[in-house]
């Protein structure tokens, strides 16, 4: 019988699925820790939206095994704790987000009061109070995906999926994900985000994986970036070719542009000695700065140049 | 019980569904249809006499009481068919079933609990456009049926035989698939009754094998004949001058594969429903 770390959130070994001729994840093994906000990226038909299936038991695995939050996945027990929004979240439109709620609250075998009082207490957090009584066929996009959060939340789980929860949502929604990503994460729920838009994911995220093909093909940890190389970028009239030379010591991948210089540190604390070497030389410096590379040109990277785009 | 919240929310659903106020609309329509027409045919054969005008009353008064019944008779079977044929598949193809299922509930729970409520909600329905025709053919002319509890029993199966097959239908195939299977094996079971009485009144003894072959594929028309057939006073049965009247009664035993045939059916849904991809 196959163990797994009750430490974990999410655990998958060598998990595979394909329909008929299509291999639709090929070999998905992935440790996600308990209070991550864990991001899951990768390209359009990467497999992304197959393996959170997997996980939520929607779709049977070919092979390979998992676990949630220590229990083998489909476990009944385990996704009373689960929280999960799809990315095109549906619902039976008659219904009112309030009405959907208290139905779920059901599902979960919460008691009457229970729900009620969730339910109020998650439709002001999302604010849908003011329309949580109307049928929801009538409801913006924002709108839905707003009750489909509430709905995730109705069980106060441990792990939360997040199928792209931000897509459709205009930017004060997204601030809205956003701090909610943030107070799930402050009472040491794991979320599980599934999401494209790199942006959101690198300023939530703890950790993201990268999905090439159903593989994991590089983990990479936002909050322990630091030791990342730094991309400095130095304007300055009267740059000679020693001067230039000389920035070399700082770091590497000098690379001179006309006024323009490019070099890669290893920390912004070069910063102060390249701008007292350009001054000392009677250079004049017009512009200094220093850029992290961001996690779109490590996805780009990772994913290579081979992608299509989706 | 995760269950029955399903049920309650399909009888919900199906309580708001432009299609249950249709069929509602339908069957009130016919109920008023049926009731001038009962009236004027007893107004129509009241002032009769002679040595048989008794006989000829209770004949008309339970052939037209029959024709009623057989007219909610079809009401029901499209009503079974159509409502819950789209309640799996729809919302498979939709996506409403993904939150759902990745609650702790079990996916043969979704499908008895979509089952349960179609059969409560057909069962309502037969209830109501059959309890119209006998109140009707009671104040009318007063006239009720014999065992007319018992042939309600028998049409209360075969709307279970028809919710079956449309719910275990839509866990495996999509909608229109679903909907032309299900009126495709009705039609057949339909065409085999009446080849089975066919061959019993020729004595053919193939055609009436034929006959029993297709109720044994679909077991819904037998089950009306045997409910048209108790609601007939026997000697009316025997003397087989109605066109309800059937030379071969369906036994006991069809009455025990119609439940066992729903059970298996239903129970092929569940497992195609446990491995469907969503």
């Amino acid at each position: 019988m196959t163990t797994f770390e009750p430490g974990l959130a999410v655990e998958t070994r060598h998990l595979r699925k394909r329909f008929g001729e299509k291999l639709a994840v090929a070999d998905l093994s992935l440790a996600v820790r308990r209070g991550e906000v864990f991001g899951f990226l990768g390209p359009n038909g990467a497999g992304k939206t197959t393996s959170l299936k997997m996980l939520l038991g929607l779709v049977e695995p070919t092979s390979g095994s998992g676990a949630l939050l220590g229990a083998p996945i489909g476990d009944r027990a385990t996704r009373a704790k689960v929280g999960f929004l799809p990315e095109h979240f549906r619902f039976p439109e008659w219904l009112s987000a309030r009405e959907l709620l208290r139905f779920h609250g059901r599902l979960l075998e919460l008691p009457e009061a229970v729900t009620r009082d969730r339910a109020e207490r998650l439709l002001g957090e999302v604010d849908l109070l003011d329309a949580a009584h109307r049928p929801m066929r009538g409801y913006s996009k924002g709108m839905l995906q707003r009750a489909g959060l509430a709905l995730a939340l109705l069980g106060e789980p441990e792990l939360v999926f997040l199928d792209e929860p931000t897509s459709g949502l205009d930017p004060l929604g997204r601030l809205l994900v956003r701090d909610l990503m943030r107070a799930m994460r402050d009472r040491g729920v794991t979320v599980f985000l599934n999401s494209h838009l790199l942006g959101e994911v690198e300023a939530t995220c703890d950790r993201v994986a990268f999905v090439k093909a159903g593989q994991v093909v590089h983990e990479h940890a936002i909050a322990a970036a630091a030791g990342d190389p730094v991309s400095v970028l130095l304007r300055a009239g009267g740059l000679d070719g020693e001067t230039v030379e000389g920035l070399a010591r700082f770091g590497r991948d000098l690379r001179r542009d006309g006024d323009e210089v490019h070099l890669a540190v290893d920390s912004e604390d070069a910063l102060p000695e390249i701008a007292r070497w350009v001054v000392s030389r009677g250079a004049t410096l017009r512009h200094l700065s220093a850029d992290r590379v961001s996690l779109e040109d490590k996805f780009l990277e990772v994913m290579g140049s081979d992608q299509r785009p989706g | 019980m995760r269950l029955l919240a399903v049920t309650r929310l399909t009888i919900e659903e199906a309580g708001r569904r432009r299609v249950l106020h249709a069929t509602l609309l339908c069957g009130a329509a016919f109920l008023v249809l049926y009731a001038i027409g009962f009236h004027y045919i007893v107004r129509g054969i009241e002032h009769e006499q002679g040595p048989m005008a008794a006989v000829q009353h209770m004949f008309v008064r339970n052939l037209f009481t029959i024709v009623g019944l057989y007219a909610v008779n079809f009401l029901m079977v499209m009503s079974a068919v159509l409502l819950p044929v789209d309640t799996l598949s729809g919302e498979i193809a939709s996506g409403v079933l993904q939150t759902v299922v990745a609650r702790p509930v079990h996916r043969t729970e979704i499908v008895l609990g979509k089952w349960l409520a179609y059969v409560l909600v057909i069962w309502g329905y037969l209830l109501l456009l059959a309890g119209g025709v006998l109140t009707i053919a009671y104040f009318t002319a007063h006239a009720l049926p014999p065992r007319a509890g018992l042939g309600l029993m028998y049409m209360a199966i075969e709307a279970v035989v028809l919710v079956s097959l449309s719910i275990a239908g839509g866990a495996r195939l999509g909608t229109v698939t679903n909907g032309v299977l299900a009126f495709g094996l009705y039609g057949l079971a339909f065409l085999g009754g009446w080849v089975e009485q066919i061959g019993s009144m020729a004595n053919n003894e193939a055609t009436r094998n034929i006959g029993t072959i297709a109720s044994l594929l679909m077991p819904s028309e037998s089950m009306w004949q045997l409910a048209s057939h108790q609601m007939q006073p026997e000697f009316l049965a025997q003397m087989r001058i109605s066109p309800f009247s059937i030379a071969s009664v369906p036994s006991q035993a069809m009455v025990l594969w119609a439940v066992l045939w729903s059970a298996a059916v239903l129970a092929s849904g569940v497992i195609g429903f446990r491995k469907r991809a969503l």
